[in-house]
């Protein structure tokens, strides 16, 4: 009996073991494809009007019928998430630096760092709008949600670095600059980029609920505002169209971060290395 | 002195006038309240190969790490003949346990760290790597990183990186305790080698009394608890030495007679 298990799979793989990276990509497309289709057919066969529930076809024409207008706010929310984004990557790798560098700094701070995180953003937004403007705010959010993750990530990294290499460092008399740039921070890039990779989608999450909660309204604002507005004229269809375009947003940010990631490890790191068969 | 002259004295198991580095009196405890070391007077003689060999917790790693200098003495001194080696690891190799690879850096880049550290120019660098790499017979895989390699060629890129300083004292921390045994008695073969090429000092910590007669010209053997010398052994047999000594009656001799100084030093809540 097993013998016969063990000659029918040396033979010949089962189809899902031979084929996994094209159903990776299959699958989840198939599925999609399949939910729009039903959706559409649905909204079609139904006749549910398009300001109860807009079929795909209706979401994609708004796309492009607002195309102008939503591009513009689009660049708007990107433009600050990704400088929140930037923003908090090199806060919280200078912070994570300083705390291994001094514990007096890490103790004065390290709580500080921990309320900043545990305190719903949606809860500062409004204070921070009182004090700084709605775009101020809006960067301000993207920047702190973004904040801990890497801090958070970067610390466990610099503190994970190999003993040994520690000892060998000192055995040529390294400096504690030499050890930071040719030690701790290398060893530190799998847990940075992680760090980097969740930041990444919540400073966009940071600034569209920053911009929902602030109320920003008029020329210059994001895709928040737009599905507010939307809302409120009943245009149901481009408040989709927005959801949908930050959607992309969010895949984007993860891509790229991710992109950067593989590449900068794909020669060492276990995380970033195909498994061999 | 020269080689010759040299290896006679070895040969006649006489002292050379000055040793290398001398441990005097040396007490090392943590802490935590261990006595890892207490009152341990050891002499390295240059060009020797001398091994530590004992039970775990006799502080024959924290002997090697004093004389690295990655740790201080509690009591005792140790004097070095020339009073500015010692003082950073230019004149040290020091080969740990395990590998100690840098994972993101090519072969290359990890055994040019310490010529990096020591602010070397860089085309002296790339000469003394390439030098050193050959030497362990890892010159076709400069560019290969560590995670590619096996574990043997791992442990002789961490030789190499030990050796690119061309120092003149070669500390060894149960280099090979990880490897198979064929690979293990092919980098002994390796480093008896070298070690004659180099004529650089080597202190070796082992747990293997087989392996610490095949290399030594001089074995040490210590007892834990306080962690202390208890016997020492001179090997009178030329360096290096060939597969042909392990069928030799003064190996089997030496071994025996290591063996059971070793299970002497041992407590019966002692264990390799």
């Amino acid at each position: 009996m097993s013998a016969d298990i063990k000659s029918s799979t040396q033979a010949r793989p089962p189809f899902f073991e031979r084929h996994a990276a094209k159903l990776g990509v299959a699958l989840p497309v198939v599925t999609l494809a399949a939910t729009l289709g039903l959706w559409e057919f649905y909204i079609y066969a139904s006749g549910t009007p398009a300001y109860k529930l807009p079929a795909p076809s209706d979401i994609v024409k708004a796309t492009i019928s607002g195309w102008s207008i939503l591009f513009s706010s689009l660049l708007v929310t990107l433009r600050i998430a990704l400088l929140g984004l930037l923003s908090a990557v090199i806060g919280g790798v200078v912070i994570a630096i300083l705390f291994t560098r001094s514990r007096w700094i890490e103790m004065c701070f390290s709580p500080y760092a921990v309320i900043l995180q545990v305190t719903p953003l949606i809860a500062i937004a409004p204070l921070l709008n009182i004090y700084f403007g709605f775009e101020a705010t809006i960067y301000l959010s993207a920047f702190i949600v973004g904040f801990f993750p890497v801090l958070s990530n970067t610390l466990t990294g610099l503190r994970s670095t190999d003993r040994g290499l520690v000892n060998l460092f000192a055995l040529y008399g390294a400096s504690p600059l030499e050890i930071l740039f040719r030690l701790q921070l290398p060893s530190a890039l799998p847990y940075f980029l992680s760090g980097v990779r969740i930041a990444g989608g919540l400073s966009l999450i940071g600034a569209i609920a920053a911009e929902l909660v602030s109320g920003a309204a008029g020329e210059g604002t994001g895709l928040a505002f737009r599905i507010t507005e939307s809302g409120y004229r009943g245009n149901i269809p481009r408040m989709f169209a927005a959801v949908l375009l930050i959607c992309l947003c969010g895949i984007l940010i993860y891509a790229v971060t991710s992109l950067v990631s593989w590449l900068l490890l794909r020669r060492w790191h276990e995380s970033a290395l195909r498994q061999d068969a | 002195m020269n080689q010759a002259v040299l290896s006679a004295a070895l040969a006649e198991a006489m002292p050379s006038p000055a040793p290398l580095v001398s441990l005097r009196d040396v007490s090392k405890s943590f802490d935590n309240g261990t006595v890892a070391l207490e009152a341990l007077s050891l002499d390295v003689f240059e060009g020797e190969f001398l091994s530590l060999i004992g039970p775990s917790g006799c502080g024959k790693s924290t002997a090697l790490r004093l004389l690295a200098g990655l740790s201080q003495v509690s009591g005792g001194s140790i004097d070095w003949r020339d009073p500015a080696r010692g003082e950073r690891g230019r004149d040290i190799g020091f080969v740990f346990q395990e590998p100690t690879l840098m994972p993101w850096a090519s072969v290359e880049a990890n055994a040019a760290l310490p010529l990096k550290l020591l602010h070397l120019p860089a085309g002296e660098i790339r000469l003394r790597v390439e030098q050193a790499l050959a030497l362990v017979g890892l010159h076709n895989f400069r560019s290969a990183y560590p995670r590619e390699l096996s574990g043997g060629m791992k442990m002789r890129v961490s030789i190499a990186r030990a050796l690119v300083t061309r120092p003149k004292l070669l500390l060894m921390d149960e280099p090979f305790a990880a490897l198979d045994e064929i690979t293990r008695f092919r980098l002994n073969d390796d480093l008896a080698r070298l070690q004659s090429e180099l004529g650089c000092t080597v202190v070796f910590v082992t747990h293997s009394v087989y392996e610490s007669v095949y290399l030594s010209s001089r074995i040490v053997i210590m007892a834990a608890r306080p962690g202390r010398i208890v016997h020492a052994i001179d090997i009178i047999a030329p360096l290096p030495r060939e597969e042909a000594f392990r069928r030799d009656p003064l190996y089997g001799a030496v071994c025996a007679e290591a063996s059971r100084a070793l299970h002497d030093a041992m407590g019966s809540a002692d264990h390799l």
